[in-house]
């Protein structure tokens, strides 16, 4: 649960309330940029980032999130990380 | 060395186990008389057990499992208040998944959800923000779990919600922090502890000098470190170098994400929402001073243990943990997982007992999840 998983900015869907859409592992979520946002948002476009229960905590390289991906699919947590995504998005819709 | 082939960089990892085993012999630590390091963090127990590491390493090494895993360290009592508000039919009750199976003195979330509460697992305290706005006639709670890596969200969640003014959110705070635990292990005397593998993703958050006291005070080394199999290997070489060396720092393997102050945004966030609690109850540890935070005054409206009256200031809240249960003991280090005459038999990850056979950063999960996955072999 504190491990985080890789992500890529790739949209800045709301400027005001900080939130970018991220592509975790094939699979696109919105999360928050506060943590990572020391400019203009449109600067973290195309940047990789360690992405923690919906925000972005730090930023890091590609080479880094290929790393840190693999480690996380040996231990399970990628797998995991996933499913609670898609419980997420159910939970919004009240299906669960 | 059957895990090494695993690894993404065996060669390398053989580098580090010879000059590990060099260490070890150079300090002259044996099975007999080990060097005790604790991994404080359960991500880390998790990828140790994961990647064979306590066999793959020299037996003059013992790894001891620390407190570092947030749901096995929730109390029981907290659990009862959890299903206490989720059973309120006007209540929306978001949590992470992990914290589900946890078990209350009657009940988990789990069997709250199936006796008809609304209890929805989220991925983010963002889904449940997001599941207030749709539901403005319902009461959406948050709970909000774990150490300082997942603080800086709920606090930002809370200012989202009151820069909105979404008035139907709140979260039941039962965030901890990781050193008050570690000074009272420093200081029982039961416990030999020589070293420490710190966790990589609270320093990302609070940085390395929350942990200076450990070299300071108790003159004890710790490396904080990342969770890849590699990291940890070459954080116990640096643990072990200190220890030969004579020397106690506070030292950062994982520099490549972890900034030796932190991230001040969600710094930032943390000291504007939440505040420091005089004591906070710990499983199988008890109250610990100064070891969980609660929300300001000026966030009260978001609080869930002012807005149902529960938790903290609700009167006696002792609850006893179950019978047999040696999670405590487990958790100082004091017992390994399978010493405890449930493990496995009362106490299994599909029917827990204890917290600690819950999750997978569990010291008791992870014993009994790879020690099947051996035995099969
Ligand atoms: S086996 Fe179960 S009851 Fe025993 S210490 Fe582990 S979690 Fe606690």
């Amino acid at each position: 649960m504190c491990l985080g998983i890789p992500g890529q900015i790739v949209e800045i869907t709301d400027d005001e309330r900080l939130m970018a859409m991220a592509e975790v592992s094939g699979v696109r979520r919105e999360v928050n940029v506060a943590c990572v946002a020391t400019g203009p948002l449109d600067e973290l476009l195309g940047k990789w980032a360690l992405i923690h229960v919906g925000f972005a905590m730090s930023v890091i390289d590609e080479d880094e999130a290929a790393k840190t991906l693999e480690a996380l699919q040996g231990l399970g947590e990628a797998q995991e990380t996933l499913e609670a995504m898609a419980d997420g998005q159910s939970a919004l819709e009240g299906t669960q | 060395m059957r895990f090494v082939e695993e690894f993404r960089d065996p060669v390398a990892a053989k580098t580090v186990l010879a000059a590990i085993e060099k260490k070890v012999d150079e300090i002259g630590a044996t099975a007999e008389k080990p060097v005790h390091i604790m991994e404080i963090c359960g991500g880390h127990t998790h990828a140790i057990f994961r990647y064979g590491l306590d066999k793959l390493t020299p037996p003059g090494i013992e790894f001891i499992h620390g407190p570092g895993c947030p749901v096995c360290v929730l109390p029981m009592s907290r659990i009862d208040e959890c299903v206490q508000v989720a059973e309120d039919p006007n209540v929306i009750f978001t949590t992470f998944g992990d914290a589900m199976r946890v078990p209350g003195s009657k009940k988990s979330l789990l069997q709250a959800k199936a006796d008809g509460a609304d209890i929805r697992m989220v991925y983010s305290p963002l889904d449940a923000l997001e599941i207030a706005r749709r539901n403005p006639e319902r009461e959406v709670v948050f709970f909000g779990l774990g150490f300082e890596t997942t603080t800086p969200s709920t606090a930002l969640s809370i200012q989202q919600a009151a820069r909105e003014s979404l008035s139907n959110f709140s979260v039941f705070c039962n965030h901890i922090t990781v050193p008050p635990p570690i000074r009272i292990l420093l200081d029982d005397p039961h416990m030999i502890l020589d070293g420490f593998v710190g966790p990589g993703h609270v320093s990302m958050v609070i940085g390395t000098h929350p942990y200076d006291f450990i070299a300071e005070d108790y003159g004890k080394p710790i490396v904080v470190a990342g969770f890849e199999p590699l990291d940890l290997l070459q954080s116990v070489l640096m643990v072990l170098t200190q220890i030969a060396e004579g020397r106690a720092e506070v030292e950062n393997q994982y520099g490549r994400i972890v900034p030796e102050h932190g991230n001040p945004v969600s710094l930032a966030a943390i000291a504007d929402v939440y505040e420091t609690r005089p004591s906070f109850e710990w499983r199988g540890l008890g109250e610990i001073d100064a070891s969980g935070l609660r929300i300001r005054e000026a966030y009260r409206a978001f609080d869930t243990e002012e807005k149902f009256g529960i938790g903290y200031g609700a009167g006696d809240r002792s609850v006893q943990e179950p019978e047999g249960c040696a999670c405590g003991s487990v958790m100082t280090g004091r017992i390994k997982p399978y010493q405890c005459p449930q493990y496995g038999k009362g106490c299994t990850p599909e029917m827990p007992l204890g917290a600690l056979m819950v999750s997978s950063e569990g010291a008791c999960a992870a014993y009994f999840q790879y020690s099947a996955v051996e035995a099969a072999e």
